[in-house]
């Protein structure tokens, strides 16, 4: 990765504060230490002087100016880093280790430089000295020798340079492993993103297993990935149906508007049967359309909000009253078998519409002579159903599921009516309602059967508190 | 009839006025909500056709309006939502029918004729008599030239329903959803069957026929005149 992107990256730009951050506190540390200890070291040195001034002082009121040179002289004489000088009304020396009286200044605290003697030559030092005029009009020098005050002060402060460069360095470095560490990892995600992006939804993000947040993104996008790649898959077959299956009954529209174009015509009424014919296409069209968009809003939950209390049983008998005479002209056998009340949640219109699409199939394919049963119940311990069987030629187990999707007609339905979506419309309803559709087996025949999730359990209480209160009551032969 | 059009697609709106004028009707067209109240409530109209979605005021906005302001003028309402939610949500509003886009405009015009003599019976009756049909609805009994017909329940509802709307064209979706409460087509041809049966009772033994079969519409219960 070029030096620069990196610069650029945000793991970089984070390590980088954290350098800056901790370069901060080693400077605040390391300037309070500096600042203390020259503060020590400084008040020591005013703090001796002090007390040497005392020191003179006395010697000066007992033995006058002859005792306070002495003094000087012996004291000069002995090593050191103290600084003494007597010196005359106009500066000049007289006795002690400073050559010259510092130039311009009287009296009072001063900073200076002295000359002292080194193996070669001489060396300039750093000196802070204290500076007195004595009651005879001579001058007072006591002093301390700087050198190594500051010498120590260079040493901190050098640390404190080579602490800020070492900060930095580690910081820059350990901030590039770790941008470089995680940037890698980011781009492989960014790259993935780009490739699904151009068309290949297959591709997912490689997880490597350690459980970090990054990995957590890795599994969590791989799982949005899954899902979308379903719900595009389904699109897309939906829109091929559409696409494939609509195509025929526009033709034959097409063809039968077209016939009435051409040729001598025909008579009036030969017009008008075809324009029926074409109208009647049109109504199939529509039909067609209306219950795509049932379906569809029936997958989206759109009628989520209209779920009311529904007794299966009044749905049962309705649906059952309407068929039965068709059932009747066909020589079928239409039977019920609702003998209790099957409370659940839905939406009265669309279950009505399910249960009359599987008695409308089950009529359909079921021959003279033969039988269609529905029935609804609430089994304890299982879930309420509705199911309808027929003794038909029944779907054989490999197409079962599959006769559940939008526009599937097996090869034995081609030749009757139908869109290919009254079994889909059921599968939706069911899935709307949380519940499923099972198709079985009836020997013969086929047995469609509409299963709702299991009563909530405040409803299932209910309805068995209910039906111990009826068992409770006296009957006619306890009242006796 | 005096029809007043309340449809803001034009072709749509022509498509009904020219249909509702060549079947005998006075017809004025307002494109949007807020004229169609200004209409509604100027002139006497025997009912309203107002589609739902349209530019300034939806069609649901309009009605209420209207029957805040006390106009009873039958409304039916027609939409390309046509779920049952949505009749549900047109008939709280005031309205009284809704038909889904696209329709046959023969169920168009059954539904009009029976909502304007909807309006005209206010009173109660308990004996509806077609012909010699009659059909007593307090002790739930029907008799042809007095003898009696024996009737399921349904049947009852079918025939009582058919009998409000003597003379008039009802199709089998207005059946569906007056006699059955569905509001959808089924694929087979229930209601075929079922008035099949009802004419073989009422029918069957009379030389005149009273259910008449009308082509590419629906059935009729009429007597000859």
């Amino acid at each position: 990765m070029p030096l620069l992107e990196l610069f650029r990256t945000a793991t970089f730009r984070l390590a980088f504060t954290y350098v800056c951050l901790f370069a901060a506190s080693v400077i605040l540390l390391l300037g309070f230490i500096y600042w203390r200890t020259s503060a020590f070291i400084q008040r020591q040195a005013d703090e001796t002087i002090a007390a040497e001034i005392v020191g003179l002082a006395e010697q000066y009121r007992r033995r006058g100016v002859e005792g306070l040179r002495q003094v000087i002289v012996e004291r000069s004489a002995r090593a050191g880093i103290s600084l003494y000088l007597l010196a005359g009304e106009d500066g000049t020396p007289i006795a002690g280790n400073v050559r010259a009286w510092p130039a311009g200044i009287a009296s009072g605290p001063v900073n200076f430089s002295i000359e002292r003697p080194t193996e070669n030559g001489t060396e300039s030092r750093p000196g802070h000295a204290i500076l007195l005029t004595l009651p005879n009009g001579y001058r007072l020098l006591v002093g301390r020798d700087m050198k190594q005050v500051s010498e120590v002060e260079a040493t901190i402060r050098n640390t404190l340079l080579y602490a800020l460069g070492l900060t930095a360095l580690f910081g820059v470095i350990g901030g590039a492993y770790i941008s470089r560490n995680v940037m890698r990892r980011l781009e492989l995600i960014n790259r993935t993103s780009q490739e699904i992006m151009s068309g290949d939804l297959t591709r997912r993000i490689p997880v490597r297993g350690d459980r970090d947040e990054l990995d957590h993104l890795a599994v969590n996008l791989n799982a949005m990935l899954d899902q979308i790649e379903t719900l595009m898959t389904g699109m897309r077959e939906v829109a091929d149906n559409i696409a494939h299956d609509l195509r025929t009954p526009l033709n034959r529209l097409r063809n039968k508007l077209e016939g009435l174009t051409i040729g001598d015509g025909g008579t009036r009424e030969d017009t008008i049967a075809a324009l029926e014919g074409a109208i009647g296409e049109a109504d199939n069209l529509i039909a067609t359309f209306n219950s795509l968009l049932l379906i569809a809003e029936a997958e989206t939950g759109a009628h989520r909000d209209t779920m009311e209390p529904v007794d299966l049983r009044d749905i049962v008998r309705d649906i059952t009253d309407l068929y039965e005479p068709v059932a009747e002209q066909r020589g079928i056998k239409l039977e019920v078998s609702a003998p209790t009340s099957v409370p659940v949640r839905g939406n009265r219109s669309l279950l009505a519409r399910a249960a009359a699409n599987l008695v409308e199939n089950a009529l359909k394919f079921t021959p003279e002579g033969g039988q269609v049963r529905v029935t609804t119940a609430s089994p304890r311990d299982e879930p309420p159903y509705l199911s309808v069987s027929d003794t038909g030629p029944g779907i054989p187990e490999e197409d079962r599921e599959r006769v559940l999707d939008r526009f599937v007609r097996l090869e034995r339905s081609r030749n009757t009516p139908g869109s290919g979506l009254g079994l889909s419309l059921v599968a939706a309803v069911a899935r709307m309602h949380d519940g499923k559709v099972e198709l079985g087996d009836n020997r013969p025949g086929l047995s469609a059967k509409f299963i709702f999730p299991r009563v909530l359990e405040a409803t299932a209480a209910a309805t068995s508190v209910n039906q111990q209160a009826r068992h409770a009551l006296p009957g006619p032969v306890a009242a006796q | 009839m005096r029809i007043l059009v309340v449809e803001d697609d034009r072709e749509a709106a022509s498509y009904l006025t020219r249909g509702l004028k060549e079947s005998g009707h006075i017809v004025d067209h307002a494109a949007d909500g807020q004229d169609g109240l200004h209409l509604a409530m100027g002139g006497n109209y025997d009912v309203a056709v107002v589609d739902r979605m349209m530019p300034r005021m939806d069609g649901l906005t309009m009605v209420r309006r209207m029957r805040d302001e006390g106009n009873r003028t039958p409304v039916l309402f027609l939409s390309a939502l046509g779920e049952v939610d949505d009749k549900v949500k047109g008939l709280r509003a005031g309205g009284d029918d809704y038909l889904a886009k696209p329709f046959a405009f023969t169920e168009l015009l059954a539904r009009i004729d029976a909502l304007v003599r909807r309006n005209g019976q206010e009173t109660v009756q308990t004996k509806l008599q077609v012909g010699d049909l009659e059909l007593d609805l307090l002790s739930r009994t029907a008799t042809r030239g007095g003898n009696k017909i024996d009737l399921q329940p349904r049947e009852f509802l079918l025939l009582e329903y058919l009998m409000k709307h003597a003379g008039q064209v009802v199709t089998r979706t207005m059946l569906l959803e007056n006699v059955w409460e569905y509001h959808f087509d089924p694929q087979t041809n229930v209601i075929d069957v079922h008035m099949s049966r009802l004419r073989a009772k009422l029918d069957k033994n009379f030389a005149e026929p009273l259910l008449h079969t009308i082509r590419g519409a629906g059935y009729s219960l009429r007597a000859a005149s």
